[in-house]
Parts: C-alpha cells; sequence; structure tokens
C-alpha cells in the first residue's frame, strides 16, 4: 500500500501553552461532531488529526481555556 | 475515559455486544432528543436509548444553536390551516396534508415546552411573541435572541430525564424480524470498531439530511450545508430495511453565501429591510422564503448577465446593519463573521455574494425523505423517522422537534403493545463481514477517494437542469465506483472506516437521486426537479407522490396518490408561487 506524506494547512489550530489535555481534558475532542481531534502522543495536547473540519465552532466555544481556534479552511476562504 | 486506556490511533478492536431497549432513537441532534424525551414521558418505566454517531452535546445541524424559527405557527399571526395551505402551494400541491396540519397544531405547544426549557424567543413590548413575514402569504418567523443555547438546553433535559446515551455509536443497518417488524439494530464504535447490536421493541430514525451528496464548489469535502456529518446514513438504512422513500427527486438546494457554504441568512435580515440582489443591487424575486420555484429564479438571475447574486443591507442604517451582524456571527454558523472578515466584506458598505449550494436530501428545507405519516411512522412496522430525513415538507427546527415529540409518543406507544421480535443472528454476522471488509485488504483504494468521485459525478450529472442522457452516464459511472467500494476500498483505523461507511451511504443517495430523477417524467418544483426533456408540470400523470423502495434486492419505482386534501386549495390560489419575479412595472 504506498503512502505520500503531504503536508497541509489544517483549520483548527491548537495553542500548546494553553490547552490543559495533559491534565485530562478532552471537552474539544468530545464536542467535534466530525470527530477530528486527538491527543498527540507526543506532547500530550490536543491536535487536528484529521482535515475533515466544518468550520462549526464547538470545539473553540467550549474550550475551557480558549486554546482553540477554528481557521476557515484555505479553499473556502 | 482515563488517558491510559486511551487508543492513541484509532486502532481496530475485535468485539461484539448486545443491548436491549423498548425505544430506541438514532441520531441525537434536533429531533432526536426530543423523541427521545418524549418516549420516556409517555411511559416513564420503559428503557429509552439515544445512539449518536458524534456527541449528543454538539451533534447534528443545529450543533451551534439556531437563530430563529423559520415555521412558527402562532395563534394571533397564523392558523394551522393557513400554514398548510402555505406548504400545499410551495410545494405544488404533492403533499399529504395530515402531517403537516397536525405539526402546524402541535408545534406552538412545542414552542412554549422549548421556551420552558430556558430557550427565548423575540417578544414585543407587550410580552407577545414577535413573528415576522417572510412567507408569500403568512407570518411564521420567530427569532430566537438566545438561540446559541439550544443544545445545552435539550442536553440540560435529556439528562434529567435519565435518559441512556450512546456517543461515538455509528448505526449501520437495521435489523427487521420474520414478521417484517423492526427487530433493533447494527452499530460499529467510531473510534475502536467494536460492534454493537440493539434490540428494540420501536425504533426512531432521526439521523438528518444528507447532506455530503454533492460536492461544494470549493472543492473542500467537509465544506458543506449541511452539517457534513449528516452523510444520508438513516436514507440508506431505511432504504436496505424495506421502507419506502418519497419523492427524493424533489432535491434541496439552497441559497447562501459564495464559498462559504452557510446561509446568508435572508430570513433573519429579510424583516430588517434586506433582500436578494442581482448585480445591480435590484431585487429580482417577489419572496425570499425558499422554494423550488424562488430558487429556479435565483438560479437563473446567477446564469444571467445580471449574476451573480447577492443580499444586499448596504442601504439599511447602520445600527441596523450591527444587530443583524450580531444574530449572524453568534449564532449557527457563527464563523460567518470570520469569513466576512477574511475577505474584507463589510454588510454596511458591500453586497455579500451568494451561491447555490450543492444538491442533497433535506425536508427540513425541501420535501423529500423517508415516508412518514400523521405519527411519524414509516411503511415498517416499528419503525419511525422525523426530522430533516422524513417526507414532512419544510420541517426546518420546529419541525424536527414538533415530529420528534410525535414519533417519541407513537413508539413508546408501539412498545408498550408489542414484545421484541425475533431478528436472524445470521444478518449480524453477514453486517459484520460488510462492515469490515475494508479492513481485511492490504492494499486498496482510501475512503475519501471513494467519496470525492461519487460526489463530483453527482456534481457533474445529477445537478439540475436533469438531463436524462447525463443521468444514463451517472447510472453507469456509479455502478463502477460501487464495484471499487465494495471489492477495493481500503481503510487502516476505525476513524477511516467510519469514513468508508459514510461514503458507502452517499453512493447509496446518489444512486436513489438518479433513480427517482428519470422515474419521475415531468418537470417539478422549479429548480428542484428540473427535467430538459420533460420541462411541462404534468398534472394528468403526475400529480401523486413516487415511492422508492428495495423489492427483492432491487430500486423499484411506485406511484402514490396523495391523500385527499383536508385543508382545500382554490384554483386561483394553486400557482401562487409560481409567480417568484419581480415584474417590470409600468
Amino acid at each position: 500500500m504506498p503512502t505520500v506524506p503531504t503536508f497541509t494547512d489544517v483549520p483548527v489550530v491548537v495553542d500548546d501553552v494553553k490547552c490543559i489535555a495533559e491534565k485530562g481534558c478532552r471537552v474539544c475532542i468530545d464536542v467535534c461532531p466530525l470527530d477530528v481531534l486527538r491527543i498527540n502522543d507526543q506532547t500530550g495536547k490536543a491536535f487536528m488529526a484529521y482535515d475533515e473540519c466544518w468550520y462549526c465552532m464547538p470545539c473553540e466555544a467550549d474550550c475551557p481555556t480558549g486554546a482553540v481556534t477554528v481557521n476557515i479552511p484555505y479553499l473556502l476562504r | 475515559m482515563s488517558k491510559t486506556t486511551e487508543p492513541l490511533t484509532d486502532t481496530i478492536l475485535d468485539g461484539l455486544s448486545e443491548v436491549s431497549c423498548d425505544v430506541l432513537v438514532i441520531g441525537g441532534g434536533t429531533a432526536g432528543p426530543m423523541a427521545a424525551l418524549k418516549a420516556k414521558q409517555r411511559n416513564p418505566n420503559a428503557t429509552v436509548i439515544l445512539l449518536e454517531k458524534a456527541n449528543v452535546k454538539r451533534s447534528g445541524a443545529i450543533s451551534m444553536g439556531m437563530d430563529g424559527l423559520n415555521n412558527a405557527v402562532i395563534p394571533g399571526y397564523a392558523t394551522p390551516e393557513q400554514y398548510t395551505k402555505e406548504i400545499t402551494i410551495a410545494n405544488d400541491g404533492i403533499v399529504d396534508q395530515k402531517p403537516v396540519l397536525k405539526y402546524a397544531q402541535n408545534c406552538y405547544s412545542i414552542i412554549e415546552e422549548l421556551d420552558s426549557f430556558g430557550i427565548r424567543f423575540l417578544k414585543d413590548e407587550n410580552g407577545d411573541f414577535s413573528v415576522k413575514k417572510v412567507h408569500h402569504i403568512g407570518s411564521y418567523v420567530l427569532p430566537m435572541p438566545n438561540g446559541d443555547t439550544v443544545k445545552k438546553a435539550l442536553y440540560r433535559q435529556l439528562r434529567r430525564a435519565r435518559l441512556l446515551i450512546s456517543n461515538r455509536f455509528m448505526a449501520t443497518r437495521l435489523l427487521t424480524g420474520k414478521d417484517g417488524r423492526v427487530a433493533g439494530v447494527i452499530a460499529v464504535n467510531t473510534r475502536t470498531a467494536e460492534f454493537l447490536v440493539v434490540r428494540a421493541k420501536s425504533v426512531i430514525l432521526c439521523m438528518g439530511a444528507a447532506g455530503r451528496l454533492g460536492l461544494p464548489t470549493s472543492g473542500y469535502m467537509f465544506g458543506t450545508y449541511e452539517n457534513a456529518a449528516n452523510s444520508g446514513d438513516g436514507y440508506a438504512m431505511a432504504y436496505h430495511a424495506g421502507a419506502k422513500l418519497a419523492n427524493l427527486e424533489c432535491f434541496q438546494i439552497n441559497p447562501l453565501i459564495k464559498d462559504y457554504n452557510g446561509p446568508a441568512c435572508a430570513y433573519v435580515a429579510g424583516p430588517f429591510g434586506a433582500f436578494t440582489a442581482n448585480n445591480e443591487g435590484k431585487r429580482f424575486i417577489e419572496c425570499d422564503y425558499w422554494s423550488g420555484q424562488m430558487m429556479l429564479e435565483f438560479f437563473t438571475e446567477l446564469q444571467s448577465g445580471k449574476g451573480p447574486v447577492f443580499l444586499k443591507l448596504n442601504h439599511l442604517h447602520s445600527d441596523t446593519v450591527k444587530e443583524i451582524a450580531n444574530t449572524l456571527h453568534t449564532v449557527e454558523r457563527p464563523t460567518r463573521g470570520l469569513f466576512h472578515e477574511g475577505r474584507g466584506t463589510d454588510y454596511a458598505k458591500q453586497m455579500i455574494e451568494m451561491h447555490i449550494s450543492e444538491i442533497g436530501f433535506c425536508s427540513g428545507h425541501s420535501a423529500s425523505g423517508v415516508y412518514v405519516d400523521e405519527f411519524a411512522r414509516t411503511t415498517v412496522p416499528g419503525l419511525y423517522a422525523a426530522g430533516d430525513m422524513a417526507s414532512v415538507p419544510h420541517n426546518y427546527m420546529l419541525g424536527a422537534f414538533t415530529n420528534g415529540a410525535v414519533a417519541g409518543e407513537d413508539a413508546a406507544a408501539f412498545a408498550q403493545d408489542h414484545d421484541f421480535t425475533a431478528y436472524d443472528p445470521a444478518d449480524v454476522a453477514l453486517e459484520r463481514e460488510r462492515v469490515l471488509a475494508p479492513t481485511r485488504r492490504e492494499d486498496g483504494i482510501p475512503p475519501n477517494q471513494i467519496e470525492y468521485k461519487t460526489r463530483r459525478l453527482v456534481n457533474d450529472y445529477l445537478q439540475p437542469p436533469k438531463v436524462t442522457r447525463k443521468y444514463e452516464i451517472a447510472q453507469q459511472r456509479l455502478a463502477e465506483v460501487r464495484e471499487d467500494l465494495e471489492t477495493r476500498m481500503m481503510v487502516r483505523n476505525a476513524h477511516e472506516l467510519m469514513r468508508a461507511l459514510e461514503a458507502s451511504s452517499i453512493l447509496d443517495c446518489a444512486d436513489m437521486a438518479a433513480f427517482s430523477s428519470l422515474y419521475r417524467t415531468e418537470s417539478r418544483w422549479g429548480l428542484y426537479h428540473l427535467r430538459t426533456d420533460y420541462p411541462e408540470k404534468d398534472d394528468a400523470n403526475w400529480f401523486c407522490h413516487t415511492l422508492l423502495s428495495k423489492q427483492n434486492g432491487v430500486m423499484t419505482g411506485e406511484k402514490k396518490a396523495i391523500d385527499p386534501y383536508v385543508v382545500p386549495i382554490a384554483d386561483e390560489e394553486r400557482d401562487i408561487y409560481d409567480k417568484q419575479r419581480v415584474r417590470a412595472t409600468a
């Protein structure tokens, strides 16, 4: 199975300094309707693991520390 | 879940468990939570399970709330009979009026109930609901000043009622008994691929629109008009269980902010004096209420030298513009503000460029869906449907709540009168094989490529105006994609497996869209079913529903007579919605 590494501009950005996922917080991951956020096993912080975003905002609105920012996906901008 | 037990990469696990309940509700968006609440209220001893592919807290079309009610029938402003008449006319007469009338009679008590949940509606200085006019005939639009709180308020009610909620389980197929009754559902965990069989005495499908059917013109697969999680799974499941689906050729196509692909939204801005304009800044449609006829005028203007089409607010007072922007940028699709900021679009100065959406199925704004009667019953005993996927036309959010309530009450009564029906364990084994097949391949095609190709074909060949020859090519090409989906699609983890299952639903919906469109050999509902080979409305042959279903494994069409009207429509009223274009004045 061939895999091709490409880089991409993802809409959801998490500020690692503000993110408290390492303390057990899973709010943004829980509320995402498309289930695209995960925990990075290197940093213990939340990140966008799948570029499948409806730019709907629950992750940003519900984050208790203001760590999440939803940008408009580049293709729409 | 503690961190240590968390699979890091959506690893596929082997597992199968079974649970039972009286009433199973699938889909925790709008209709589903209300259906579950009402089932529990009707029979407090009943076990009610609410199954959701995402998380009930923020799932569905109203993930971030809603800016208002588009179809509120409020005493003093409108009557149920008047509303039923308007919806009948707006849908070219192809309406069973009983469910519409029942909705119109029940919706005010649902508004009062939502009010008691803490969801507020706009009131005037006398404390009366402040209803606005957007439709052609009556006034039914009621703004919601704190509409961003809808999901939270609903969730509180679910917790209070102690309903059983299962998040992150995607239903894949319904189970039926030898007697034809619904027996339960097979679901798969979206993060572990473990299976769950839920046996139930009655099942309510509240799985939303088929919103990932067409491809948005931006090319971003998840930049859809509808919540992109609504991939048409409910339509596919109902079809495979033998339920009948009504008038699927009546597509949903919506006016929207170009590229952003969300509502502009004329229902909010219209009552303040905003309107849909052409490139000369002039009005070209009489009424901003969404109907197929309005969409045809919108489409015609886009194609003409007077396109593109805009939402015009820049003639309004700056305070009014601020008030509109405040609503549009906090509720329903709050990233609208961010989008306009990025483009440098100031509502007070520039008009907002609009376009039309990709096609979909959604009775929320259109009319097609799983066929239901005035009790939300489908044609499969014990199986119900409500919200965007059921056939009650122009549902919107309030229709999802109201018809969800109807479904919940009737399904609870059905569960009291019936015991479980047995399913065939061989059906579960077969479904596990179908679901897991893409996990067992070493090489193949990823689900996103299967999905993209399906949806690109939908855009190339199925978008109206509908051309028979294009539709025949679509069917041939979609069959090739199906072959690839069934024999070559491959996934590496549980998340990709969810996308693969969604791709399967999307392909089923594309096939149904093509089949039903070819079946009705006339044009109707303006742009929604505009056939170039049959350009005229043909009441002599097609003043009827079309029902699509799976008969002996084959997609089959049939005509169904429209139930006799309970609210009569006078001949001179029948074509009011055909006169959408602003007439030249002398």
